[in-house]
């Protein structure tokens, strides 16, 4: 069994096409030191994959390599390759700014702009990217619709940003990362600084948008990661760098793991 | 299986930054820009353009033609990320100009005049005519070194005890204090000058060290003051809970507890008091004048400073004495230097 | 036994042993000589300068006239701060003018274009340049910038001088308020620029995180991030600059001729201000001509006094906005 290479579309008579972003032999540095180490994934389109695993195993680094955003730490090195649509992102004839549309983030403290509107907020990714988009208001309703925010704020869409509750913010800022119409979405724990309340509504948000993009999510809450993902991949650290030990459908994760290690952190032994 | 396979990678997998640029373009920019520069000279000789600012000028335009020429295909966000980091660094350069000016224009003008001499007479037999190697500025030195001393005698204790007061005893003046003092350090230093001139120089009817000292006290106390408060403010409470609660007295809790804790900090404040009064020259206009004698009498009359040197000599702008304003600004720069030096190195050190 | 009522507080007072009112008693009285000294000063200005006001009204901040009488009454006593209040506000006008878009340019290059080996460097120059005595200032600004100072005026008033600000009654270009002013935007240049580097490093890293995350590049989460969360605190930085700038006195009296004439054309060789008018006349001033400088002296305490508290809260309100 290929565990280094692990296809996550192992059951390949999935109705997966081949999803367009794939990592190869990915690793990461800060500095000296070795954060991540030979990550192999596949993300098929249009899924939810979801990363678990103990804090400290460099989940966060390793989605910060999707979209490179790991480059802005001083010090940050990487290895290996990360394709999208079969094109290596780190080619240095590609312009970092377009692999960024096209692969969105959400972060974990929700970060509408203060000093914008809400309107103001989600355009604001087309504003920084100087795309032509002539239909604003379309553009507003539709990405917060998707977002799920749409029937609370449509009448106040000139209050500020920070008017919001948490998971309100966060809604909105998933909204602003819609706007430029990305085809993958990542989204580092995104519902750790929220209610439960929220958290729930978020992940019925982050399932209706699997529908037409992929979506990846870190999370530390393995019960939300069976709940809302359709793959999850297992990452763990054994105080050096941060490596996968299993990557495959979230049924068989969390039933019947390959590997004792997922068996002992779904069951809650650790982490 | 994963980390069998993974250690064989492992071994030969190096760390790269491929978002880096290239060395073959970073080479391409810098010949450009050496370019521009060059290009930016010929103008200057050729043209109506003078001087060094012309060609500063001359150079930011050509930076700026070349950048747009460069992204002209590029799409707009990428145009106007170019050019505004040609402008914010033109800005920048702009804004240090002037310090890089003076910095090299004190040392290039003042190291002439650094002889021994300068350091061990004075001018009271030299003429503002005379070659450097005659006369030399003690007086001002020892002047100076008189009035700030005595304006720290004066100044420290008060400060310091101000300090203690809004941040130990909290006692009902505490607001008021805190806005005086506040206030205070916006004083123009003329008008402080002017303050004492009209009470303490009237009233003695003579110009003095002690008049000058008590014009800097005025300047320095604001100063010492509250860097004194800020700096105790930030001993944390449970510092001085586990002072009271082993039972000691609120005197002893300060001074053995609070006060060693913050010891480098009130150091600093000290310090910085005296680096901000060392280089005033309009409040010493009003109450110690100058002189071209060693004195060391603080109520004596009028005793020489070294910013009253430097504005002296200025005026009376012969060759020699311009020089000799040089040298003085030269000594008068490095020791506040010196201070600010010694302030941070302080600064650093206080345990949190 | 349950109390169905809830005790009254009991009064908790400190008693001091003797040790400890001493201790209290002497650090009272140090604060308290400060308050003293410091308040004083204020309560001196005003009433020593009263009379004049008294006697003059608003005409003393109003009228040009400096002419001290002949003290046998026939030539009477006229002293007035108009045009030397009109001559500080230009002379800091057009520092600030200077000053501030290139401290906002030096603020942003430092904390975003710098690269990391050099950025200390110049963050310690900085301190330093801020702590140059404005003596030396004035020193460079009549050996070494004047030259320069004056080929900018001839350039401006030949391209400019249609405009009123800009045109020159008589072509001396020496000793004007346009080379104070780029002398004194010089001098304040680095406090403004270390208040606005301050407030631009305490962005919030993940708005511009989160700039970069959805495409845009360095300029844009400039624009749409950092300057407007840092325009209050830059406001307090030029304010400050402003504060420093109006109660300059050597750098203005080294550079400019004291006339006593409202005078706006910046490139024309007059004007003088509050600072420098005290520090030429208080030689041989009379005894009623030194009551007009105390009461001028006030009236620019009170200004910079404004100036200074303004840009303090607006500096301290833009701190905890993160």
């Amino acid at each position: 069994m290929s565990n280094t290479s692990t296809t996550v579309s192992a059951t390949a008579n999935e109705t997966t096409a081949f999803a367009g972003l794939e990592t190869r032999g990915a690793h990461a540095w800060f500095g000296k030191h070795h954060a991540l180490r030979d990550i192999s994934l596949t993300f098929p389109a249009r899924t939810v994959t979801g990363i678990i695993g103990p804090s400290g195993c460099g989940k966060s680094t390793f989605i910060r390599l999707l979209n490179r955003m790991h480059e802005f730490i001083p010090g940050a090195a990487m290895a290996g390759s990360v394709l999208l649509h079969g094109n290596d992102i780190y080619e240095p004839t590609v312009d970092a700014a377009e692999v960024r549309l096209k692969v969105g983030m959400v972060f974990q403290k929700p970060n509408p702009f203060p000093a914008m509107t809400i309107r103001e907020n989600v355009l604001s990714g087309i504003k920084l990217a100087h795309l032509k988009r002539p239909n604003h208001d379309d553009i507003v309703e539709n990405c917060l619709t998707r977002a799920g925010l749409w029937k609370e704020v449509k009448d106040r869409l000139g209050a500020s940003g920070g008017s919001l509750s948490g998971g309100q913010q966060q809604r909105l800022c998933i909204a602003r990362s819609l706007a430029v119409e990305p085809e993958v979405l990542l989204m580092d724990e995104p519902c750790s600084a929220l209610d439960p309340g929220s958290t729930l509504r978020i992940e019925e948000t982050i399932k209706e948008l699997a529908e037409k993009i992929t979506v990846i999510i870190v999370t530390h809450n393995m019960q939300q990661a069976s709940r809302v993902s359709d793959y999850c991949a297992f990452f763990l650290t054994d105080g050096g760098p941060g490596y996968l030990v299993e990557a495959d459908s979230t049924r068989k994760i969390f039933t019947n793991p390959s590997d004792p290690r997922t068996a002992d952190y779904v069951q809650g032994k650790f982490g | 299986m994963s980390t069998t396979m993974s250690s064989e990678t492992a071994a030969t997998v190096e760390p790269q930054t491929p978002w880096s640029t290239p060395r073959a373009i970073r080479i391409r920019t810098t010949s450009v820009v050496a370019l521009s520069a060059a290009f930016a000279v010929v103008v200057v000789l050729f043209t109506g353009v003078a001087g060094i600012d012309g060609w500063a000028i001359t150079f930011m335009g050509l930076s700026i033609v070349v950048v747009l020429a460069r992204t002209s295909r590029a799409g707009s966000k990428e145009r106007k990320d170019a050019l505004m980091r040609v402008i914010i660094t033109s800005a920048a350069v702009t804004a240090f100009a002037p310090w890089l000016s003076i910095f090299g224009s004190v040392i290039l003008k003042g190291y002439l005049g650094i002889r021994p001499n300068f350091f061990s007479q004075d001018m009271r037999t030299t003429t503002p005519d005379d070659f450097l190697e005659f006369g030399g500025a003690l007086h001002a030195i020892v002047g100076s070194l008189l009035m700030v001393l005595i304006a720290s005698a004066i100044t420290l204790p008060l400060g310091i005890l101000s300090g203690v007061y809004l941040t130990e005893v909290r006692g009902r003046l505490t607001f008021l204090v805190r806005f005086v003092v506040q206030s205070m350090s916006g004083v123009p230093s003329i008008v402080a000058g002017l303050f004492i001139y009209t009470t303490w120089v009237t009233a003695t009817e003579s110009f003095s060290a002690f008049a000058g000292a008590l014009a800097l006290a005025v300047l320095m106390l604001p100063t010492v003051a509250r860097t004194a408060e800020e700096v105790l403010k930030l001993v944390p409470e449970d510092l001085r809970a586990a002072g009271y609660a082993l039972g000691a007295r609120q005197w002893r809790t300060a001074f053995m507890v609070v006060i060693p804790t913050v010891r480098s900090g009130l150091t600093t404040a000290a310090i910085l008091g005296v680096a901000r009064v060392i280089g005033e020259t309009a409040p010493l206009l009003l109450t110690s004048l100058s002189n071209s004698a060693l004195r060391f009498h603080p109520f004596d009359g009028p005793i020489a400073s070294l910013p009253t040197y430097v504005f002296g000599y200025l005026q009376i702008g012969t060759e020699y004495a311009i020089a000799r304003a040089w040298t003085g600004s030269l000594v008068l720069l490095a020791i506040v230097f010196v201070l600010f030096t010694l302030a941070r190195r302080f600064g650093g050190k206080d345990k949190r | 036994m349950a109390t169905t009522e809830t005790p009254a507080p009991r009064q908790m007072t400190v008693i001091y042993n003797r040790e400890d009112k001493i201790f209290r008693g002497v650090v009272t009285g140090g604060a308290l000589t400060s308050l003293i000294v410091l308040g004083l000063i204020g309560v001196f200005l005003f009433m020593r300068g009263a009379q004049i006001f008294g006697d003059k009204g608003i005409q003393f901040i109003t009228g040009t006239n400096w002419t001290a009488g002949s003290g046998d009454g026939v030539i009477p006593d006229d002293f007035s701060i108009g045009a030397m209040l009109v001559g500080t506000i230009v002379v800091s006008l057009i520092a600030l003018v200077i000053a501030v878009p290139l401290a906002i340019g030096g603020a942003l290059y430092l904390e975003f274009y710098a690269p990391r080996r050099i950025r200390r460097t110049l963050v310690t120059l900085l301190d330093l340049a801020a702590s140059i005595p404005s003596l030396i200032f004035g020193l460079w600004g009549i050996e070494i910038f004047t030259g320069f100072g004056e080929r900018w005026a001839v350039l401006i008033n030949n391209w400019l001088g249609f405009i009123p600000i800009f045109s020159v009654e008589f072509d001396n270009f020496g000793r004007s308020p346009f080379i104070a002013g780029c002398v004194l935007g010089s001098l304040i240049i680095p406090i403004t620029t270390s208040v606005a580097r301050e407030v631009y490093s305490r962005t919030p890293r993940d708005l511009v995180d989160t700039c970069y995350a959805l495409g845009g590049n360095k300029w844009g989460a400039l624009r749409a991030v950092v300057i407007p969360y840092g325009k209050s605190g830059v406001i307090g930085g030029a304010m400050l600059g402003l504060g420093r700038a109006l109660g300059e006195t050597v750098a203005v009296y080294l550079l400019l001729n004291l006339v006593f004439r409202y005078n706006f054309r910046i490139l024309e060789s007059e004007g003088g201000n509050v600072a420098s008018l005290i520090a030429t006349k208080f030689g041989e001033a009379t005894e009623y001509e030194l009551n007009a400088l105390v009461a001028a002296g006030f009236v620019l305490f009170l200004l910079t006094l404004v100036v200074n508290m303004t840009a303090t809260t607006i500096v301290q309100r833009s701190t905890p906005r993160a």
